[in-house]
């Protein structure tokens, strides 16, 4: 059929987005729409759209069964009732009667529904209209004659872009994921780095065709298409290794130390609970990093006290008296949330993110807070504020989380004030570290680099800008200078403390805790031991 | 001519939202009887067994959901709704 042993490989540019090699067939997931439908009989219309109805039923009732993650079930559960429901498709099939083709009746008919929740005044109901679309999509590709794209293991999978549910869904082992839309900041990226799923953004991929043989390299942020037998016996190489260190990672215990016995904590940065179930937590030093923003998106509500509190201590009890940090709400920026951050911000990362929206949004915040200090009685936990900038912002959130613990005494309430520690990420707190009365500090070098260099990282013709240069690790240098004198810690929970490349440097500059996705954990842990001590 | 009523507030933080809505539906569609919903007394009345409809009211917290049933188990059916609804959408026990 294709005469691909006969074409030169070819390299399509793309944005890494999450580190590795992945080599096998691509899988096109295809956004409906293209090919104009033959027009048939009404009679043969309506059962091409019933038929693709069906289907799609039955594709999302199987991929229901599979989904562990409570949020994605809710979801899908909700995309099957729809389906059931014959309202949904009923004008649908009248516009067929009147002379219409299925696929035009079918998208007629959906997005006047579409638009009625995006005009909906509640934020939580707009955010349905990406339920919706999602099942629109997945019918016109049942009626286009896709067959439901099973993604099985070790493929390489192309599409438009992919919403979290989804890749939650499925099953990454041994494969990679290239988009043509999103951004390494987008939480498909942080998942995939999380799970260790090798990841490009910003791919042309227009032009790639479902089974042909190609590689993602993760690392140098390209997809090699038909790749010829030289560039497949080098990257098998690179895959070899790869798969040496994850097993590695999979079995090393102990502590971690460098190559002259220095004792260096390493931990992980987690989302949420799921991660956690495959992470022996005797083979970490803890969580150097909970991001809570991910219990807030893509849900039909706000996480209460009640829950948060049961997944704090969850996470605690999963760490048996290793610190747990958790940090607060971090939305805002490249994170909106539905019904909490605020839309038509100018400059979303310059913007009201971080602390400046929770201490905006106390009754958001204060139902964290609440669920934190209730948490800390039992466990090992640490609480660190986002995007501090002044100290008068971590002493507000100090004072709080006092009035906070008396309240909930008042209650009768067994709670306590846990160790609370900030973010370093913005450069007027790096560079006035000395004044921030923190119990410890976590530099957060995703942002740190983003405004030192003043360069987005999302932009791909400012990548080289956007790198962590020597101002950024002196800014580092200092906050970790200044925590050793002041008796505090200082971590590292960035990207950048996943980057096997820079552990030494890091090291050199003092960095003796680094936090790092849980795919990390093998190749950094790697490097640190292979360190010597700092090159002269 | 037979139609039972019955109303019940809705405290449920979202209102009736995807989660709520698919639970409210799926035990409506569990009884026989022909079931109505609406947020006033007199209507306008949707079909409590679609989704599509029950989501179009959009109906906030602290909305008066109304129902109405006909049929053999109508009596069991609005029992069984109003404790969906006043038990804040909680599964079961």
């Amino acid at each position: 059929m294709h005469h691909k042993t006969h074409r030169p490989a070819r390299r399509i540019e793309g944005k890494a987005a999450s580190p590795g090699v992945a080599r096998g067939p691509l899988l096109r997931l295809l956004a409906a729409k293209s090919e104009r439908r033959e027009r048939r009989s009404a009679a043969a219309e309506q059962q091409a759209l019933a038929g693709a109805l069906e289907a799609s039923r039955l594709d999302l009732t199987a991929l229901a069964e599979k989904v562990a993650d409570e949020d994605a079930e809710a979801i899908l559960a909700f995309q099957i009732a729809l389906l059931e429901d014959e309202n949904l498709a009923a004008p649908a099939f009248a516009r067929i009667a009147d002379g219409e083709v299925a696929d035009r009746a079918w998208v007629g008919a959906i997005d006047a529904e579409i638009a009625t929740y995006d005009q909906a005044e509640d934020s939580y109901f707009r955010a349905r209209a990406s339920d919706l679309r999602d099942l629109r999509d997945r019918v016109l590709r049942r009626l286009a004659g896709e067959v439901d794209q099973a993604v099985l293991p070790g493929v390489i999978v192309a599409a438009e872009d992919m919403p979290p549910s989804v890749f939650l869904a499925t099953d990454w082992r041994d494969g990679g994921l290239v988009l043509h839309r999103g951004s390494p900041a987008s939480h498909v990226a942080i998942l995939a780095r999380s799970r260790g799923v090798p990841m490009l953004v910003g791919v042309d991929i227009d032009h790639l065709e479902s089974g042909t043989d190609a590689v993602l390299d993760g690392d140098a942020g390209a997809l090699f298409v038909d790749p010829d037998p030289e560039l497949k016996a080098d990257y098998d190489r690179r895959l070899a290794e790869q798969t040496r260190l994850r097993l590695e990672a999979a079995s090393f215990s102990g502590p971690v130390t460098t190559a002259s016995g220095e004792r260096v904590q390493l931990m992980i940065n987690v989302t949420g609970l799921a991660e956690l179930k495959e992470i022996d937590p005797a083979n970490v030093d803890g969580i150097g990093l909970m991001r809570t923003e991910f219990l807030f998106h893509g849900r039909d509500k706000l996480p209460g006290e009640e829950e948060q509190y049961r997944i704090y201590g969850k996470m605690a009890e999963w760490a048996a008296g290793k610190p747990v940090t958790i940090r607060t709400l971090d939305a805002g920026g490249d994170k909106p949330i539905a019904g909490l951050t605020e839309s038509g911000d100018l400059n979303p990362f310059l913007g009201v993110r971080g602390v400046r929206l929770s201490l905006r949004r106390l009754d958001v915040f204060r139902l964290q807070l609440r669920a934190l200090a209730r948490a800390a009685v039992a466990g090992n936990l640490k609480v660190m504020i986002p995007m501090v900038t002044v100290p008068e912002e971590l002493e507000r959130c100090r004072e709080l989380f006092a009035e906070i613990v008396d309240e909930l005494h008042g209650e009768g309430i067994d709670a306590k004030s846990p160790p609370l520690g900030m973010m370093v990420e913005v450069p007027a707190a790096a560079l006035a570290i000395e004044d921030f009365n923190a119990d410890f500090f976590s530099i957060g070098s995703n942002d740190l680099i983003q405004y030192v260099a003043a360069a987005s990282r999302d932009e791909p013709q400012l990548a080289e800008l956007a790198r962590p240069s020597r101002a950024v690790f002196r800014l580092i240098g200092r906050v970790v200078e200044h925590a050793g004198r002041s008796g505090r810690e200082a971590s590292l929970c960035g990207d950048l403390a996943g980057e096997p490349a820079q552990v030494a440097s890091l090291l050199d500059q003092g960095l003796r805790i680094f936090s790092v996705a849980p795919g990390a954990l093998g190749p950094v842990r790697a490097a640190i031991a292979r360190y010597s001590g700092k090159a002269e | 001519m037979n139609k039972l009523r019955a109303s019940v507030l809705m405290r449920h933080e979202v209102g009736l939202h995807a989660r709520p809505s698919v639970k409210l539906t799926k035990l409506a569609k569990a009884f026989e009887s022909k079931i109505d919903l609406g947020l006033s007394p007199d209507g306008p009345w949707i079909d409590a067994k679609s989704i599509v409809k029950v989501m179009a009211t959009k109906a906030p917290k602290d909305s008066t959901i109304y129902f109405r049933a006909e049929g053999k188990d109508a009596q069991a059916a609005l029992e069984a709704l109003v404790t969906l609804v006043d038990g804040d959408f909680q599964d079961a026990p």
